[in-house]
This record gives C-alpha cells, sequence and structure tokens, in this order.
C-alpha cells in the first residue's frame, strides 16, 4: 500500500466527482429531498379523515356526539348528508372516508336510558388509513357509555373508576412519524444511493477502458479498490450529516444517544454498502446492468428491513431474508440510538451483525475484484 | 512458411554491444488446453523501434500483456529492463510505459490534472512539475493544458496519452494499436514523437494491423497461432515469405489460413 499513490486516486476521484454534477446533485440532492418527501408528505397515522355527518336526530345529544368524534382528531366534518343513502353515496364517490349515522330516535331513547344506536361507516379500502379512525370511533362510543353508566348509578361526576388503565408511548410520545422515520431514511439512503455509485464508478473505469490503463501502473488492485472507495465514505458521512441536521432543524429529531457512536456504527454500514457496490461492479459489465443490479437491492431494502413496515407483522420467510439485510440491522441500531439514546450495551448483537457484514461482503468482492483485475 | 535461419539471425554485428532490454525466452502461455503464445523467444535491443505483428488470436496481445507483468507465463521467461515478469511483475511496472489503443484516461479531467493523476500513481513528486512541462512541450499540448480531455481529437488524445505515458521514464514503451483513428497530419507528427524518443534511448514495443505502419519499425515479430513465424527487419521478413510479396499480402494470406 503506497500513500502517494492512493492520494493521487483519492484526489482524482473528487476532480471528477466535482465535475459530474448530475451525480453529485443525486448524491446531496436526493437525501434532502426524500427527506422533505417522507417527513413531511408520508404520515402513517391517519388524522382527519373527511367525515360526513347524517344526523337523523337533530338534537343537542347528537350535536354533542359528533363534536366528541371531531375532537378526537381523526374526523374532520366534511358537511351533512340528508339521507343514509347520501352518506354511503359520498363514500363510494370518494367525497368522504367515513360517515357517522345518528338515529332519529337517539336523542329520546338516550334520555330514557334506553340503547341508542349510533353506526360509524369507515372506507376501509386501506386498511391502515381506516385503523386509526375504526380505534378513535370504538373509544368514543366507550367513554360515552363510561359517562352514561356512571351517571346512572349517581356517581359524581369525574369520580374515580375502578380501574385505571394509562399507556405511556415512550421515545416519541406525540407519535410523530418523521421522528421514526427521519433515522430509517439515513439507513436507506446510505445503502441505496452507496451502492449504486460505487458500482457506477468502477464499471465507468471498465467501459472507459481507464481500468486497463491503471492496471499496468504500479497501482495494485488493494490501491484501486480503496482509493475509489474512499471518497464514497466521505460522501456517506455528509449525508448523514445533512439528513441530522435537516432532521433535526425541521421535524425536530433529537440525537438522544452518543453521536460519536452514530457515526462509528453508520462507517460500518458504509463500509458493509461499498462492498456490495463493488460486488455489483464485478458482475455487470456495462452502467445500465449495474444500474439495474442495484435496484434489486432496492425494493427488499424499503420493504423488509422495517424502513416502513413493521417486521413483527411479516410472515417468517420475509423475517429471515430481512435478517440478511444489513440495513435491517442498522435501523435498529440508528432508531436505538438517535430515539432511545441507548449504546453499544444494547446494541451490541446488532453492531456485531454489521461488523459481520462488513467483512463479509467487503472480503468476498475485493476478492472477486482481484481476480477480475488478473 | 519462413526460412528456419532466419529466426535465428536476429542481430547483426553491429548490435552486438547494445543492450538487450527485452528478452523472452522459450515464453509459453496456455489458458487451460489452449496454447495461446507458444516458446517464443527474441530480444529486443535498447532503442528499437519494434513492431509484434500478427492476425488477432495470433498471441501479439497475450505476448504484450506478459511483458506488462499482467499475465504470469506458464513456461518459459521473460524480462523487461532486467527484471524478470513472473517473479517482479512490480519493478516491471515501474520501468514500462503503456499506451492502450482505445484512449483510456480520463475524459473529465483536463490535459495536465491527467498527467499530474499518472505522475502521481508513478511516485513523481518533486519532479512532477519539471516533468509535466517537458511531456506539454514535447508533445506539443502546451495551449491546451487546461482543457478537457474528451472534446480533444484523436490526434491530441493519443499524444496526451503518450504524454502520461512517459512522464516516469520508462525504458520501454507498449503502444498497442496506436494510430487507429487518428488522421494522417497527427499520425505523421505521432511517429515523429516516436522516432525521437527511440533515439534518446527509449525503446519502442508496438503491435499493430496497419502493415503500411509495419515498415516504419527497425524490426519486427511475426506471430501467428501463438508461434513466431518471422523476426527481423520488414525488408528481411518480407524476403523470407518471398520476394515480391508485402507484409499485407503476408498478412492476408495467414488471416485467410487462420479462418
Amino acid at each position: 500500500m503506497n500513500l502517494g499513490r492512493l492520494r493521487a486516486i483519492v484526489w482524482k476521484e473528487f476532480i471528477q466527482m466535482r465535475r459530474d454534477r448530475a451525480t453529485l446533485g443525486m448524491m446531496l440532492g436526493v437525501p434532502v429531498m426524500q427527506l422533505l418527501l417522507f417527513g413531511y408528505a408520508i404520515r402513517q397515522e391517519v388524522r382527519n379523515l373527511p367525515t360526513i355527518v347524517y344526523d337523523a336526530s337533530r338534537s343537542q345529544q347528537s350535536r354533542a356526539l359528533v363534536q366528541r368524534f371531531e375532537a378526537t382528531g381523526n374526523f374532520r366534518m366534511r358537511g351533512q348528508a340528508f339521507s343514509y343513502a347520501d352518506a354511503i353515496e359520498a363514500i363510494d364517490a370518494g367525497r368522504a372516508r367515513a360517515a357517522i349515522v345518528v338515529p332519529e330516535d337517539f336523542a329520546r331513547r338516550v334520555k330514557r336510558g334506553r340503547p341508542a344506536q349510533v353506526q360509524v361507516l369507515v372506507d376501509a379500502t386501506d386498511p391502515t388509513a381506516s385503523q386509526a379512525a375504526i380505534g378513535a370511533a370504538q373509544m368514543v362510543g366507550q367513554a360515552e357509555n363510561v359517562e352514561h353508566m356512571l351517571s346512572r348509578i349517581g356517581a359524581p361526576r369525574g369520580a374515580g373508576l375502578p380501574m385505571d388503565v394509562r399507556v405511556r408511548p415512550l421515545y416519541n410520545p406525540a407519535l410523530k412519524s418523521a421522528l421514526f422515520i427521519v433515522p430509517g431514511i439515513i439507513g436507506m439512503i446510505l445503502s441505496n444511493i452507496l451502492i449504486l455509485v460505487t458500482a457506477m464508478s468502477i464499471v465507468r473505469e471498465r467501459e472507459h477502458g481507464t481500468l486497463e490503463q491503471l492496471i499496468v501502473t504500479p497501482l495494485s488492485p488493494s490501491e484501486i479498490m480503496l482509493g475509489k472507495i474512499a471518497p464514497y465514505v466521505v460522501v456517506g458521512l455528509v449525508q448523514i450529516t445533512a439528513v441530522l441536521i435537516v432532521g433535526h432543524l425541521l421535524f425536530g429529531v433529537p440525537v438522544r444517544g452518543n453521536l460519536l457512536l452514530v457515526y462509528g456504527v453508520s462507517l460500518l454500514f458504509i463500509v458493509a454498502n461499498l462492498g456490495l457496490g463493488l460486488f455489483i461492479s464485478t458482475l455487470a459489465k456495462a452502467q445500465a446492468p449495474a444500474m439495474q443490479a442495484s435496484f434489486f437491492f432496492l425494493l427488499p431494502n424499503v420493504l423488509l428491513s422495517g424502513f416502513m413496515f413493521p417486521r413483527e407483522a411479516m410472515p417468517p420467510l420475509a423475517r429471515d431474508i430481512g435478517y440478511a439485510l444489513p440495513l435491517t440491522h442498522y435501523l435498529q441500531v440508528i432508531r436505538g440510538i438517535v430515539l432511545k439514546g441507548v449504546g453499544l450495551q444494547e446494541l451490541w448483537p446488532q453492531c456485531l451483525a454489521l461488523v459481520g457484514f462488513a467483512i463479509l461482503y467487503f472480503t468476498f468482492s475485493a476478492l472477486r475484484f482481484h481476480k477480475q483485475l488478473e | 512458411m519462413p526460412d528456419a535461419g532466419l529466426v535465428a539471425a536476429i542481430h547483426t554485428p553491429a548490435d552486438a554491444d547494445r543492450e538487450r532490454v527485452v528478452r523472452l525466452a522459450g515464453l509459453t502461455k496456455r489458458f487451460g488446453k489452449v496454447v495461446a503464445v507458444s516458446e517464443v523467444s527474441f530480444d529486443i535491443l535498447a532503442g528499437e523501434i519494434f513492431g509484434i505483428l500478427g492476425p488477432n488470436g495470433s498471441g501479439k496481445t497475450t505476448t504484450i500483456r506478459m511483458l506488462c507483468g499482467l499475465l504470469i507465463p506458464s513456461a518459459g521467461s521473460a524480462s523487461v529492463a532486467g527484471h524478470d515478469v513472473a517473479t517482479e511483475p512490480d519493478r516491471v511496472k515501474t520501468c514500462i510505459g503503456y499506451m492502450s489503443q482505445a484512449f483510456g484516461l480520463y475524459r473529465d479531467l483536463t490535459v495536465e490534472e491527467n498527467m499530474r493523476f499518472y505522475g502521481g500513481l508513478y511516485g513523481l513528486e518533486r519532479e512532477l512539475e519539471a516533468r509535466i512541462a517537458w511531456a506539454l512541450s514535447r508533445m506539443e499540448l502546451q495551449e491546451i493544458a487546461e482543457r478537457l480531455a474528451a472534446p480533444l481529437s484523436g490526434g491530441q488524445k493519443q499524444r496526451l496519452a503518450l504524454a502520461c505515458a512517459m512522464l516516469h521514464r520508462p525504458s520501454v514503451l507498449f503502444l498497442d494499436e496506436p494510430t487507429a483513428g487518428v488522421d494522417p497530419g497527427a499520425r505523421r507528427l505521432f511517429w515523429h514523437i516516436i522516432r525521437g524518443l527511440a533515439a534518446e534511448g527509449t525503446t519502442i514495443i508496438v503491435t499493430t494491423h496497419y502493415m503500411d505502419e509495419a515498415e516504419r519499425f527497425d524490426r519486427v515479430a511475426f506471430m501467428f497461432r501463438g508461434k513466431l513465424i518471422g523476426l527481423g527487419t520488414p525488408a528481411e521478413v518480407r524476403a523470407s515469405f518471398g520476394a515480391d510479396l508485402t507484409l499485407e499480402d503476408i498478412f492476408v494470406n495467414l488471416q485467410g489460413q487462420g479462418a
């Protein structure tokens, strides 16, 4: 390993990086764009479901009930329907995603202490979107019932209930999805962009015949590999920093744990991904197949790593495939450090997995790379 | 087929005191069962412009790759500038320059940046600026030093590649199909520079398909199906195949046999 030669190749890589405006823009723009998209546009908790009300009772009681629904934040009243059919039609046409139907005898039955029926219709074509509304509707019903029962047995208002179950959401008490998503984006970006860019950069040398010119110089295969990869390690670290800063400023994502640990673990993850990019570069002869091969890793990364969809809900096979992705382990580590503020003591198994991946991918790819150059 | 005696008649007496910079002795390369190069022996003298000719698949590229330290010989030996290609490929690489047939430099770097990069790879440090200045003037590239390599003409690209290959003062320079896609004027300038380098003692080894070009070489080795079938000055080689044949005729005949 000769430092002068390594310096020459790293210097050259940086000049090329600077001149390739499209790739440079992708490397720096995509992280920020993804952050804004996922942070602002994509929300997993569905709030403000457009709701239509068919209130046949038109009473003080029915209006109070509708207000309670609205107060949960899950329903936003979009207007009145004038018949049951009208309400159904509004959902069919997509003008509303939910309808609250209060029958004519609602107030009368409530006053007499008889069971009064209320119907909440929810468009459940998207199960995730409807789930929160369904839950909220059930809560409203239960709360109403408890209040009526209490007043019927003559308990004073505000009297204690026999059992008090309190849920305290830890680490993300406001249940903001940005907090969950932002650290995940770091992992997504590092794996997807870095795999693609390294693979492309090496394949390009082969395609342009510059690799052939390099191997007749005293440069060794290890020096070529390290020299080409080192600049992307820097790129990866810049990307992490950008996402952490923008995530903090726009979405209030804290870094509760050790920042140094964030970078340390990310470095491992970066090396594993660069190894994968190197591997792809040994498989693909031209830039187009290299790009396709990189995209091959994109979908499992999004779907199976736990980036968006909870791994707990996956069938065993899908979960096992997820274990084979470095991103799965990295996400647990980065979320652990950033959101929970925990450290190596808790996260060592995942960190160990990352070390394993880094060594495995890198050694394997390096061997293939060496062999191919000879 | 050529007269066997010719292969032995390598040098005229006047060459006896010239240094043999490249020596091949029974050099052989097998890929599995295929014999790509079979027991090839010849020497190349310092300052010679030496051509390795032959149709595709004749083994000339494999021979060059072994001489550059990129392939390990299966049998026999070769040395370049006193270093054995099998045991000291790293030493060999530091004393050769190589210019590939496709323009193998970085199109998104300027002329000077390309030189700086290759100078760095060959470990030129304090010397670097002086060598870049030498290469720019010698290769007639001063006026385009700051330009990106991509839009340069074929001849300019060729001279840039030559500049990068010569920065570290190699004693042996390999040119692989050097004049493909270059216009006649630029070609003439290129050979003028090459002859100058040879006169200063650089040994030049060229592979080419262009038989008219082969007449420019001091000596040529003619390869066919992995074997050396002719060696000597272009005139000697021509003569060995029959007096009224040009090198191009010989080449075409061989290609017909190869098909």
